[in-house]
């Protein structure tokens, strides 16, 4: 595990990354991006077992993590660039035409890192939970990994999948969702409330976790090393963590507004005065 | 007219049935899954002798679906069995981008498509699958005509790199086909070579393909009869080679005429030889519930209409 200042550097950086890339092609969706920053840097810098060097679908013997809310693939293709699966120069190509970096995250045109197409929301668990079960059959004691957004979980088919996961023990997995309270038309509470999650999850027969602080790259990385402890223990693991949409640029926290908007110019600028360049721009 | 015999009539289910026993006991990275329909698709024998390999999901299907995405990460080719309305359209978007657009190497099974599934009715009898399924790029359409063929075709798609729809049925039909006829993936099978007209059926509609060429021969017509059992990709050597023969040609399906096989001839025709066609299928309407020839017979899909078709197209040539 790198340091933890190590890993808020490269979170700013990250989020520096963010910021440009929807600003350049003026779409995508920086709010949800910036929210899951510390805990994608977090996974992919410490917590999993990976090899980006050397990327293959099948993943064998390596950790698997699977983005369900692949609107937020800006944080996704910043993170896997900037610890090796593709050069960092590419995100540069983010929603250009011809580009591996769809606005959506794919396999369609082989970008090393990603195993699965997402953005029509809530199938992420369902796959998860198979790529789990290979891994029992391959007797392959690596960890599952996803990550939801709090309005995906009103799809249905999040519901199928928890309750498949209990009821058959798919205990080598850790879901996150990400708990900034907020979706495109409003406060998640407005929109369709989710009532109390920990007791959802805890009644479809989840070990379910809570991280307070998704933003603090400590607390990221106690709540991972605390749902890690779960492993194996007979039940699925939810890690729901707390997050602010947009975190990190002031004007983009507090609203549900920049959840699928990009800054201007202008905006850019006083963005990035608040995001130190820590690793180099792309 | 090539003379066809079969001993039993045998449903073609079962012939998925013996063929996933098969790949059970052949291929340990296949797996499958089931939405608590395991009697009606004939998965028991699967599951009891390879029980670690087999995944009950319940009624889920789009969680099945993902679940068989997942599956494949790691090197399982997941098989995955509901009725062809679970399997196609209450899950539509799951297969498109879970496993079409993802590139995931999952077999699609479905049992109980179109009319034949009878007295469930309309809500349960899919006449759309085929076209839902062969509008996705890159997946593979398959619906064979007998117990036979269906056992077979399951074997052939686990070697098949790629998602595949493999439909199949509820009643038994003519068993007719060679047990040890291999099965090519896109691969039109000649039925009876003609010159007056090409009929080409797929599913249950080849046997009475058959029987309509059995009585267009007593009638002086010399039918050429395909049997397309891979509707994707579509056999275009052989559809195109039979047609510059005859000059017209009569399709038919138990599906919706919109999206169906003859639909994919006619696209075929139009861009290299406009030819006259006629449409064995059903015409813009729901099933509803019936003894599965009852509503063969109600819905236009019967000898007779595969008859009164060859004689209309005929004339339009």
């Amino acid at each position: 595990m790198a340091d933890i200042l190590q890993l808020q550097k490269l979170s700013t950086q990250v989020r520096r990354d963010i910021v440009r890339m929807v600003h350049a092609v003026s779409s995508g969706h920086p709010g949800g991006s910036l929210g899951c920053t510390d805990f994608l840097v977090a996974l992919y810098n410490g917590v999993m077992t990976h090899n980006p060097k050397n990327f293959t679908m099948d993943g064998k013997n390596e950790d698997l993590f699977f983005l369900s809310n692949g609107h937020i693939s800006p944080v996704y293709y910043s993170v896997l660039a900037r610890c090796g699966y593709f050069p960092v120069e590419e995100l540069k190509t983010f929603r250009r035409l011809n580009t591996r970096l769809q606005g959506h995250p794919t396999t369609h045109d082989h970008l090393p890192g990603v195993r699965i197409a997402s953005g029509s929301l809530g199938q992420g668990m369902s796959v998860a939970i198979g790529a789990a079960l290979t891994k029992k059959l391959n007797k392959d004691n690596s960890i599952i990994y996803s990550l939801h957004g709090d309005g995906e979980l009103q799809e249905g088919q999040i519901w199928e999948a928890a309750l498949y996961a209990s009821a058959n023990k798919v205990d080598n997995y850790i879901a996150t969702i990400d708990y900034n309270g907020r979706q495109i038309d409003g406060d998640v509470e407005n929109v369709l409330s989710l009532g109390n999650l920990k007791a959802k999850f805890e009644a479809f027969g989840w070990q379910v976790i809570e991280t307070e602080k998704g933003n603090d790259m400590a607390s990221v990385i106690e709540g991972l090393a605390k749902a890690k402890t779960f492993i194996g223990k007979g039940k699925p693991i939810m890690n729901i963590m707390k997050t602010e949409m947009g975190a990190g640029v002031d004007y983009m926290m507090g609203t549900h507004k920049w959840h699928g908007s990009a800054p201007n110019d202008e905006q850019l600028a006083k963005a990035l005065g608040q995001l130190e360049e820590t690793l180099g721009d792309y | 007219m090539k003379k066809y015999t079969y001993t039993e009539k045998k449903d073609t289910r079962s012939g998925f049935g013996a063929g996933l026993q098969q790949l059970g006991q052949t291929n340990p990275n296949v797996v499958a899954l089931c939405a608590d329909l395991i009697g009606s698709l004939k998965m028991d024998a699967f599951k009891a002798e390879n029980p670690d390999r087999f995944f009950q999901v319940g009624i889920a299907e789009a969680n099945m679906i993902g679940i068989a995405a997942g599956l494949t990460i790691g090197g399982k080719i997941p098989f995955t069995g509901t009725f062809a309305n679970f399997s196609t359209g209450r899950v539509y978007d799951q297969i498109r981008q879970s496993v079409a657009y993802s590139g995931k190497n999952v077999k699609i099974c479905a049992s109980h498509a179109g009319l034949t599934l009878g007295e469930d009715g309309a809500t349960h009898q899919i006449l759309e699958d085929i076209g839902l399924m062969k509008m996705l790029p890159h997946m593979c359409v398959i619906n064979p005509c007998d117990y036979n063929q269906t056992k077979a075709a399951t074997i052939a798609i686990a070697d098949y790199e790629g998602p595949v729809y493999l439909r199949f049925g509820r009643p038994t039909v003519p068993n007719f086909t060679p047990a040890d006829q291999k099965f090519e993936i896109g691969k039109a099978v000649m039925l009876n070579e003609g010159t007056d007209v090409t009929i080409i059926a797929t599913g249950h509609l080849v046997w009475k393909a058959i029987e309509a060429g059995e009585k267009l021969t007593e009638q002086g017509i010399s039918a050429e009869i395909i049997n397309i059992h891979t509707i994707k990709p579509l056999d275009n050597e052989a559809i195109l080679k039979s047609i510059a023969k005859t000059k017209c040609v009569v399709t038919a399906e138990e599906h919706q005429m919109n999206g169906g096989l003859g639909d994919s001839v006619a696209q075929l025709l139009s861009r290299h030889t406009p030819t006259p066609q006629e449409f064995v299928a059903v015409d813009d309407s729901f099933g509803e519930s019936g003894t599965p020839d009852e509503l063969m017979t109600k819905y236009k899909l019967d000898t007779i209409d595969i008859l009164n078709a060859v004689h209309k197209v005929i004339k339009r040539k």
